[in-house]
C-alpha cells in the first residue's frame, strides 16, 4: 500500500480528518486565548498588540500556512466524504432511524461543518481581510507605559485597531452578533462529536480512556465556544468599554 | 408474561425483481399470537395470500434461532425491530399490541441490491472476508487447545467479536452505509489472538481495500451501529481495525 492507496482509502480519510480536525482544534485554543485579551478592559491596548504579534511575527504567519492548508483540506475531504456517503444509499427508509442509536450531531458534522464554512467566510471578511489588507484604523500605544496615547508621540508605536473593529461591529450591528453566536454553536456540536471521533479514529479501544476523551471532548467545546460567545456579549452588555 | 392476539397492519416493500421499482403494499393479520415470531407472523400472512392465490412476500431466513444473520427486515425504522440485541427472527409479537401499524423494509445501501422484496444480495461480505478474513494454517492433527496462552481479558474480546454473524444491520442503521463495524468484529477476533498476528498488517488492508470497493460508505463514529447490532458488538472494535489498518498502511513496504 502505497501513500495515495494509504490516504485516499476510507479509513485513511477518517485519518486525514482527524489529524486536520484536531489541529485545528489547537488553533482554536490559541484563538481563544488570543481574543481573551479583550477582557483585560485596557481599551485594546494589550488585544491590539497580540493581534500584531501574530500578524508580524514569522512564526505565527508560517503556522498560518499550515493552519490554512489543515482548513481546505478538512473542509474540502469533509465536504466530499458528505457527498460520497450519501451517495452510497441511492433509495432511503420510509421511516428513517432518527435518534434511535445515534445523536443528532454525530449524524450532523457535514452540516454544522458547512454552517461553520459559511461563519469562516463572514468572519475572515469582518476581521482577517482588514487586518492583513488595510482597511483599519490605527492606534499608537506608548509600549513602555502600555498607555494610548496620541500620534505623534515620542515613544508611541503604530498598531492596527483591531479591537476597535471588534467593538465597532459588534455594539452597533447586534446582528452580527446573532451570526457570530450561531456560528460558535455549530462550532460547538461539530467539536463535541469530532473530538472524541478523532481519538476513535486514533484507535483508543480502552473503554476508560474513551471516556475521559468524550468528557475532554465537551469541556473544551463548553470552555472554548463559551469564551467565544462571551466576546461579543461582553460587548453588547457594555461589561469592556 | 400474559399471552394476547392481535389483529396488525403492515405495510411491506414489494419489488419484483432488482431492476423494477419497489413500492409499499398494505396487508392486514388477524388474530396474531403474542408467542409468534415476527418471522411466524410473515408465515401467517405468507400462507394467507397464497390462499388467496397472491404473491407472498420474500424474505430471508434461515436459523430462526439468531445465530446465522440470514434474516434482515428494517422494522419501523431500526433493523430488526425495536428490541436491544435481538435479530428478526428472535423477536417476538408481544413487542407489538394489537392495532398496531408496522412498516417492514428491506436493508438499503447500494452495496447490498435488493434482490426481490425484503431480500437483499450481502454477498458483498462474503468478499470482504474472502479478501483476508482468515488464518492460513496448515490442517493436521488437532492442537492442545492450551498450547498457546492467551490472556483472559483478550480471549473475551475476541469471543465477543466472533459473535458477528453478518446480517448487515449495522451497514441498514449507518447514515453512511458503511460495514466497518461488520469488518472490524471480522479482522478484531483474529486480531486480539496470538494466531492472528501473522496476517494481521495484510488482513486489514485487504479486507478495507475489499469494502471500498464494493461501494460502501466511509465510517463517521455516529455509533448507530452499535446500537442495532444483534449480536451487540462493540464499536471499539471499530477503534482498532482503524489502528491497525493506519499501522499497516504506513509499515507496509512498497516501491513508489
Amino acid at each position: 500500500m502505497n501513500w495515495s492507496q494509504l490516504f485516499t482509502s476510507s479509513v485513511g480519510k477518517k485519518v486525514t480528518m482527524a489529524l486536520s480536525g484536531l489541529f485545528l482544534v489547537a488553533f482554536l485554543l490559541v484563538h481563544a486565548g488570543l481574543n481573551a485579551c479583550i477582557w483585560a478592559n485596557d481599551g485594546g491596548v494589550m488585544f491590539n498588540v497580540a493581534a500584531h504579534f501574530m500578524g508580524a511575527n514569522v512564526v505565527p504567519r508560517v503556522l498560518e500556512i499550515g493552519l490554512f492548508v489543515f482548513f481546505l483540506l478538512h473542509i474540502i475531504q469533509g465536504l466530499v466524504l458528505e457527498i460520497q456517503n450519501r451517495s452510497k444509499r441511492k433509495v432511503g427508509y420510509a421511516i428513517p432511524m432518527g435518534n434511535k442509536g445515534s445523536k443528532w450531531y454525530s449524524r450532523a458534522m457535514g452540516i454544522l461543518g458547512s454552517i461553520i464554512l459559511i461563519f469562516l467566510v463572514i468572519h475572515l471578511i469582518d476581521f482577517w481581510i482588514p487586518s492583513r489588507f488595510g482597511g483599519l484604523g490605527q492606534m499608537y500605544i506608548d509600549m513602555s507605559t502600555h498607555q494610548i496615547v496620541s500620534a505623534g508621540t515620542p515613544g508611541a508605536k503604530e498598531y492596527h485597531d483591531l479591537y476597535g473593529e471588534m467593538v465597532y461591529k459588534f455594539t452597533n450591528y447586534p446582528w452580527i452578533s446573532v451570526v457570530y453566536i450561531l456560528g460558535v454553536i455549530a462550532l460547538f456540536w461539530h467539536l463535541v462529536h469530532g473530538i472524541q471521533s478523532a481519538f476513535r479514529t486514533f484507535g483508543v479501544t480502552n473503554h476508560k480512556y474513551i471516556s475521559i476523551l468524550t468528557v475532554v471532548g465537551w469541556s473544551f467545546a463548553i470552555i472554548v465556544c463559551g469564551a467565544f460567545i462571551m466576546m461579543p456579549i461582553s460587548f453588547l452588555a457594555g461589561w469592556i468599554s | 408474561m400474559e399471552h394476547y392476539n392481535m389483529n396488525l397492519t403492515l405495510k411491506v416493500w414489494k419489488q419484483k425483481d432488482g431492476k423494477s421499482k419497489g413500492g409499499f403494499e398494505t396487508y392486514q393479520v388477524k388474530n396474531i399470537s403474542s408467542e409468534m415470531s415476527f418471522l411466524e407472523m410473515f408465515d401467517v400472512l405468507n400462507e394467507q395470500l397464497i390462499h388467496e392465490g397472491k404473491e407472498p412476500i420474500a424474505f430471508d431466513h434461515d436459523c430462526r434461532e439468531g445465530i446465522c444473520g440470514m434474516c434482515s427486515m428494517y422494522i419501523n425504522g431500526r433493523p430488526h425491530g425495536p428490541w436491544q440485541g435481538t435479530t428478526t427472527c428472535q423477536l417476538h409479537m408481544r413487542a407489538f399490541k394489537d392495532g398496531d401499524t408496522i412498516v417492514v423494509e428491506p436493508w438499503r445501501a447500494n452495496a447490498f441490491p435488493v434482490l426481490k422484496d425484503l431480500v437483499v444480495d450481502r454477498t458483498a461480505f462474503d468478499r470482504i472476508i474472502q479478501a483476508g478474513g482468515y488464518v492460513s494454517v496448515n490442517t493436521g492433527v488437532t492442537v492442545d487447545g492450551n498450547a498457546i496462552p492467551i490472556n483472559k481479558d483478550n480471549a473475551d474480546k475476541a469471543f465477543a467479536a466472533a459473535a458477528c454473524i453478518g446480517c448487515g444491520a449495522c451497514v441498514a442503521a449507518c447514515k453512511n452505509s458503511s460495514a466497518l463495524l461488520f469488518l472490524s468484529a471480522k479482522t478484531s477476533h483474529l486480531a486480539l489472538l496470538p494466531q492472528g498476528q501473522t496476517e494481521r498488517n495484510k488482513r486489514s488492508l485487504a479486507m478495507v481495500a475489499q469494502m471500498d470497493k464494493e461501494g460502501f460508505g466511509s465510517c463517521t463514529n455516529t455509533g448507530a451501529c452499535e446500537a442495532v447490532c444483534p449480536k451487540e458488538i462493540e464499536i471499539t472494535n471499530i477503534a482498532r481495525l482503524n489502528r491497525d489498518f493506519t499501522a499497516a498502511g504506513l509499515a507496509a513496504d512498497v516501491k513508489g
